[in-house]
């Protein structure tokens, strides 16, 4: 244990130095770029004076190195993100939360419906390798995962909201104030129970259950050919617990760590969702706001996300070592 | 591998006679896969057709990429148009012909910069080094794998493309070479840039995961002590050792890069108009309203992209199937 102790030290200490170097390139990125938020921000006044006065308010007429740190402050003293430049008068905080919680709560649901399907029919095609139910399978699930959602979302939308009309074209149901006691007459609120949803959460769960559909059967047929599942078959246990307690379990450690990777691909596969189906979360937005040059939008965006990803990998890296007390980390693995 | 050499061994005579190289093998087992082989036949027509679209114009086959005919707009198929016209009454099949070749130059480019020179070069020294050179690789590679890669690619491309077209336009009024910004070399230059940079991260990884097992076998020794310099080490002895781990890599990147470039243009912020890429033709054609009234033009070039991404998928399955055959 005390290695992996001093092995998470190790980690997290590099944890401010990577997020100062991506706050701070996203930072200079973003000023960097063509197009001025100021007149954005004006609006319809065109002159000097305005422009002068947005800048001075902003501290855009300071040196880069120094608006950083401002910005930095901030965010570090205060949890203030900034203000959003395309909202007028509204703080990121104001406009980045509620987006993150549209977002969540598609991609949750469908993150649930890639790892309730995947698995299982993942299991299902290794149980019958050598059968042609197996390769068939496997080229189905990379036929799903290769099609981008680009293309089936309109195609999507022409079937079911045009031709059938049995779901709306796009959109988001307007956000109401959600009771977080109950359900009871607020579950409308939530976004992610209107028909709405279907089209997105498809989009994103079907190519998610052909990626964990493959991995699952491979690193299943992985842990099949071990002795200790044929020594576990030879006692006389059911296959059902063969393949639960001895099987799956050591199948899905690797797996672990994919959830990571999954739950990235989903936050990326969002953007195009998004932008596709006119949701108003955390894709759409940003994507918005390096159109219109939001610098703290953006920046708000890469350090949240950064930040979660960084944290999230050491976690796994730990979860893995308490899942498996085979692995070990050596010190020189720095 | 000592399975596999055993079962050569037990072929007799064949087997000893003609000695076959690892990579030999490796492509005798790839055959006998026949869902592998459409993929390559596919990938392959894919690109040969992509790299010869100037020449397919050039000898009437095809029509250019700008050629308008307004009063054949929007037609569905026919047999002067197989996949018919868009709404500017250009050819579909030779914009999507057009639109292979952005395809192919991003996926070279990306793959050779990205996946071969940097995820190679910085796998095999940070694996081989060691010590600070190592950590300060890995954790350069933790700062770009903790990026939201698809948002830094559209901040990438929306803020530095100005700036990398004024410098095509320098260059162009420096040395007189003219098209070089109307051919869109600097967009190409600026996707392709911006996916090596964030591509090379996971190769790296995996290479150097191997080189580490590697740089304490004795053949590494014994080069050593007969006094190789390091980068002979490194490019005569480790390289060949991990080159079934490149190509699966590679192979398994591929339909991310044509891909990723083809999300970009779609969002507007890669490829620009009038290059044809396959981003801005699925972009154009997907409203609903026009997809109700012109299916055609999302239909080809919607097919096509993802015959060529499954059969990417297909081609780095098999591929990983033949060289890790223990693995995964």
């Amino acid at each position: 244990m005390e290695g992996l102790t001093s092995y998470v030290a190790r980690r997290l200490l590099w944890v401010p130095v990577i997020l100062f170097v991506v706050t701070f390139v996203t930072f200079a990125l973003a000023r960097f770029g063509p197009g001025d938020p100021v007149r954005v921000a004006a609006g319809q006044f065109r002159d000097e004076e305005a422009f002068a006065r947005i800048r001075k308010a902003r501290g855009l007429d300071k040196p880069i190195h120094e608006q950083y740190y401002l910005y930095m402050k901030g965010v570090l003293t205060k949890g203030d993100l900034g203000d959003s430049f395309r909202y007028q008068g509204r703080s990121v905080n104001e406009v980045l939360f509620p987006a993150m919680w549209r977002s969540m709560q598609y991609n949750a649901v469908a993150l649930t419906i890639t790892l309730a399907l995947g698995i299982p029919l993942g299991v299902f095609a290794a149980r019958h390798q050598g059968t042609w139910v197996d390769p068939s399978s496997i080229s189905a699930f990379l036929l799903i995962q290769s099609v981008p959602g680009l293309i089936t979302i309109p195609f999507a939308f022409l079937f079911f909201a045009l031709k059938l009309g049995i779901l709306p074209a796009s959109g988001w149901p307007q956000d109401c104030q959600v009771q977080l006691g109950f359900l009871g007459q607020s579950y409308e609120c939530i976004g992610v129970f209107s028909r709405e949803a279907v089209i997105p959460i498809l989009a994103l769960a079907l190519p998610g259950i052909a990626v964990w559909g493959r991995y699952t059967r491979a690193f299943t047929l992985e842990v099949m050919k071990e002795d200790y599942v044929r020594t576990a078959r030879s006692k006389g246990l059911s296959e059902f617990r063969v393949m639960t307690r001895h099987v799956l379990r050591n199948a899905l450690l690797p797996l672990s760590t994919i959830i990571a990777f999954s739950l990235i691909g989903l936050i990326e596969g969002s953007f195009f969702v998004e932008t596709l189906t006119g949701i108003p979360g955390i894709g759409l937005l940003s994507f918005e706001a390096v159109q219109g040059r939001d610098y703290d939008f953006i920046m708000a965006v890469v350090m949240i996300g950064a930040t979660v990803f960084v944290l999230a990998s050491i976690v796994i890296d730990i979860m893995y070592t308490l899942i498996d007390p085979r692995i070990r980390y050596v010190a020189r693995d720095g | 591998m000592s399975r596999e050499t055993a079962d050569l061994l037990l072929q007799e005579p064949e087997a000893r006679v003609s000695s076959v190289s690892p990579m030999g093998l490796a492509w005798r087992r790839l055959v006998r896969k026949r869902i592998a082989m459409a993929a390559l036949a596919f990938i392959l027509v894919f690109y040969l057709a992509g790299l010869t679209a100037p020449l397919l114009t050039g000898v009437g086959l095809i029509t250019s990429y700008r050629q308008q005919d307004l009063e054949q707009a929007l037609q569905g198929p026919s047999l002067d148009h197989p996949f018919g016209t868009d709404r500017l009454g250009r050819d579909m099949l030779s914009r999507v012909i057009w639109a292979s070749q952005t395809t192919v130059i991003v996926t070279v480019a990306t793959l050779i910069t990205g996946s071969l020179v940097l995820a190679v070069t910085l796998g095999l020294v940070s694996g081989y080094v060691g010590g600070w050179v190592d950590t300060l690789i890995m954790r350069i590679g933790d700062t770009f794998a903790s990026l939201p890669t698809i948002l830094m690619l559209i901040l990438i491309n929306a803020t530095l493309k100005d700036r990398v077209r004024d410098v095509g336009h320098n260059i162009e009024d420096l040395t007189g070479i003219g098209g070089i910004v109307a051919h869109g070399v600097p967009d190409y230059l600026l996707v392709f840039g911006a996916l090596s940079l964030f591509g090379w991260v996971g190769g790296a990884r995996v290479i150097r995961s191997q080189i580490l097992a590697l740089r304490e076998t004795e053949f590494i020794l014994a080069a050593r002590s007969l006094g190789a310099s390091t980068p002979r080490i490194l490019f005569r002895h480790l390289l060949p050792n991990v080159s079934n781990i490149i190509i699966v890599s590679m192979s398994l990147g591929l339909a991310g890069i044509a891909g990723s470039e083809i999300v970009l243009t779609w969002f507007g912020v890669g490829i620009q108009p009038p290059t044809p890429s396959f981003g801005a033709m699925i972009f154009e054609a997907s409203g609903v309203r026009t997809l109700n009234a012109h299916p055609h033009l999302l239909a080809f070039p919607g097919l096509i992209v993802a015959g060529l991404l499954f059969s990417f998928n297909l081609l780095g399955d098999a591929l990983t199937d033949v060289f890790t055959p223990r693995a995964r």
